[in-house]
């Protein structure tokens, strides 16, 4: 190989990197010896070959294919390195490393703008709170907060304990279960000459279910999108097992990928770039048949919880909905719904939406405040294995469990 | 058999009627050549589990298959011992007032050699095709092994020992992506995504496995499928489902598509029923509408 088409292939394999393609050293020199099996003269061959090479996910190839052709169009143009490829980087999927100005406060600008300004009666959260203030803290909604408030409640936010009830695997392991393990039971009659005198047992491995959020970032939500983001942000970092979460006002936007960063302020920065329409109207409906159409398979084996939160209020196919709701409902294990409406004393899920949602879901529970989320962690942790059959939802409102705080209504079921 | 060009094994494919894409050919050509496994993802029904089966009978060897599913342990994947046979062995010895010799008891003898191990079995005079299918429906601590089986094609029976092979087999791996499969397992492999073929594709490919399907109806078909892949279906047809539906309208006596004959066969293409209720009477005449005008 000429040494001038060895450095280009590695200008190449350093252009992807760049863009975000996972290129290592040992990828390209299978390139550089690949290229002994192919007519390098022949491009079409010489492009599958890095293609199959050089890109291992589907979502990749459209990039790779782009940054292909640009390329080797004028590979040896010395000044191939800003300009042409940063128009490419904009359009991959998974954002990489490079951080841009973030919109997302400009479309949530409730909770820090207002902070210095705020003339609730609440007096001046200390950083340590009494017991009394952390209570009431614990039942105010989040609409209601201040930006003080709602910094403070981030804070408390943040120890939550997530844990979510196991499922059951296929895999074994030795212990009390009711499988017999022939190979350990045979070691051991060999000590007594082939007689069996005990047997041992296999049980079977238990796992925690993984989770789905998909989350309405609409414009009647707005006032709780931000700390939502952070519990959803909390929530994926304290769970070991994965954590897929989505947001939708008009169309559905994956946002698992930036959520993964460690630092909680790029991640919603990030966050912030890749969704185009914070604030905007609801379609619940489209959203969840995108979803379902173009998420399900993928994300929901292995019995899988799903958490939609939304008010409900969609302005879209209510037909649409109720098939879609039915389908993600046969496709998960549990169906919860959380509804940051569901905290006032006097809501009614009447509006189109929540009705035609309404018999599809196992949990209607309210997430509107602290103590909200707080029964929702304990409510994850111990799911029993046998979902809510899909009869009337249980409509969970929190007993008022202090005194003074006039919080829901009892216990109840909805007439269906 | 050895290839010497991407072209010389794209045609012998399709003498095993197998009609491969140029870039599939490519990836498999380089599989070979490289001595990578072959990370093969796509929708269900275009044809993966098909490469193995071609590439096997292309080269004359065994092909292994190992279907993959959640749980899948080393017991079902490399290699267990015959209990049964064990103990019976025990009794055997006893009442010829014997004792059982450990080392014969676990041997070769009793062993039961499973998809993995059979193939880096050292006997084996040229490399085997293993077929790693649907490797998305097992679970995380499987990929583990099997990233571990794939670096150095050797396994280890602790009553045995190592066993390695001069001869590598030759390894497909497919995907549905109903899961990420991790990426340092995807990374050990070329990778693939197999599209839905286009049109004179399919209908090439139509022809070649069904030679005996009327030529109006296979374009016909084709065309419809062709047609229900652009709309907005829950799961649309792979080309599996036009090879059954052909062989179902042939196997019906059908020299060519009606309207009648599509609702009433419907099922062969379509398998979750909002996807039926939305294409059926309808849908169905106005798609073969127009897939008449332009292929008929």
């Amino acid at each position: 190989m000429s040494g001038q088409l060895l450095h280009n292939l590695l200008l190449f394999g350093r252009v992807l990197r760049r863009l975000g393609l996972d290129v290592n050293p040992g990828r390209m020199m299978d390139l550089v010896s690949a290229l002994d099996h192919i007519e390098i003269g022949k491009k079409s061959d010489f492009y599958h070959a890095a293609r199959t090479l050089l890109v291992h996910e589907r979502e990749d190839l459209p990039l790779f294919d782009e940054a292909f052709e640009l390329f080797w169009r004028k590979p040896a143009d010395a000044n191939w390195n800003n300009s042409q490829w940063q128009g490419l980087t904009r359009r991959r999927k998974k954002p990489g490393p490079i951080v841009t100005h973030p919109p997302l406060k400009e479309a949530a600008p409730e909770s820090n703008d207002s902070a210095s300004t705020t003339t609730e009666p609440m007096t001046v959260i200390e950083v340590t709170r009494t017991y009394s203030d952390r209570e009431i803290l614990r039942h105010k909604n989040f609409a209601e907060m201040s930006g003080e408030e709602s910094e403070a409640v981030k804070q408390m936010m943040s120890h939550l304990l997530w844990k979510i009830s196991e499922r059951r695997t296929r895999r074994h392991r030795l212990g009390k279960g009711n499988r017999i393990d022939l190979r350990r039971t045979l070691r051991r009659s060999l000590r007594s000459e082939g007689e069996v005198f005990s047997w041992s047992y296999r049980e079977q491995k238990s796992k925690p279910r993984p989770l789905v959020v998909i989350a309405d970032i609409s414009g009647s939500m707005e006032r709780y999108t931000r700390l939502l983001l952070h519990f959803i942000y909390g929530m994926k970092a304290a769970l070991t097992q994965p954590v897929e979460a989505f947001v939708f006002s008009t169309r559905l936007t994956r946002i698992t990928r930036p959520l993964q960063i460690r630092d909680l302020d790029l991640a919603l920065k990030n966050v912030g770039d890749l969704v185009h329409d914070w604030a905007g109207g609801t379609r619940i409906g489209e959203s969840l048949k995108s979803f379902n159409f173009e998420w399900g398979r993928r994300v929901l084996g292995h019995g899988a919880i799903v958490l939609v939160i939304s008010d409900g209020w969609d302005r879209g196919d209510v037909e649409l909905l109720t098939r879609e709701m039915a389908r993600l409902k046969r496709n998960c294990h549990r169906l919860i719904w959380l509804n940051p409406l569901l905290g006032a004393a006097d809501y009614e899920p009447l509006t189109r939406g929540i009705q035609a949602a309404l018999p599809h879901i196992d949990n209607f529970l309210p997430v509107h405040n602290l103590a909200s989320l707080e029964d929702l962690t304990k409510r994850l942790a111990d799911i029993n294995r046998r979902s809510n059959g899909g009869g009337s939802p249980v409509v969970d409102r929190k007993k008022p469990n202090h005194e003074g705080h006039k919080v829901h209504k009892g216990l109840g079921f909805l007439p269906s | 058999m050895n290839f010497t060009s991407i072209d010389s094994l794209q045609s012998a494919m399709r003498e095993r009627n197998y009609i491969a894409e140029r870039g599939l050919a490519t990836s498999l050509y380089l599989a070979l050549k490289l001595g990578r496994p072959l990370f093969l993802e796509g929708e269900a029904g275009v044809g993966k589990t098909e490469v193995a089966k071609v590439i096997a009978s292309l080269l004359d060897t065994d092909l292994i298959r190992l279907q993959c599913y959640e749980g899948l342990d080393v017991h079902h994947a490399v290699y267990e011992w015959n209990y049964t046979r064990q103990m019976m062995h025990i009794r055997l010895l006893e009442a010829r007032g014997e004792k059982a010799n450990e080392a014969e008891l676990f041997g070769p003898e009793f062993l039961l050699r499973r998809p993995l191990l059979q193939a880096i079995e050292p006997s084996r005079q040229k490399p085997a095709v293993l077929l790693i299918d649907e490797l998305d429906r097992s679970d995380d601590e499987f990929e583990a092994f099997l990233l571990e089986v794939l670096s150095d094609f050797q396994i280890t029976i602790p009553e045995i020992g190592t066993i390695k092979t001069a001869n590598p087999p030759v390894v497909i791996i497919t995907s549905n992506r109903t899961r990420e499969v991790h990426d340092a397992l995807k990374r050990r492999c070329l990778y693939y995504w197999i599209d839905y073929p286009s049109f004179d594709k399919e209908l090439e490919i139509v022809g070649t496995r069904l030679p005996q399907a009327p030529a109006k109806l296979a374009r016909q078909i084709t065309g419809f499928i062709q047609a229900l892949r652009e709309m907005d279906l829950y799961k649309l047809p792979g080309v599996a489902e036009t090879l059954d539906w052909t062989t179902a309208l042939v196997a019906l006596d059908q020299k060519a598509l009606d309207p009648v004959i599509a609702d009433e066969t419907l099922g062969a293409v379509l398998k979750y029923q909002d996807d039926v209720d939305k294409i059926k009477g309808e849908g169905a005449r106005l798609i073969l509408e127009r897939v008449n005008a332009e292929v008929g």
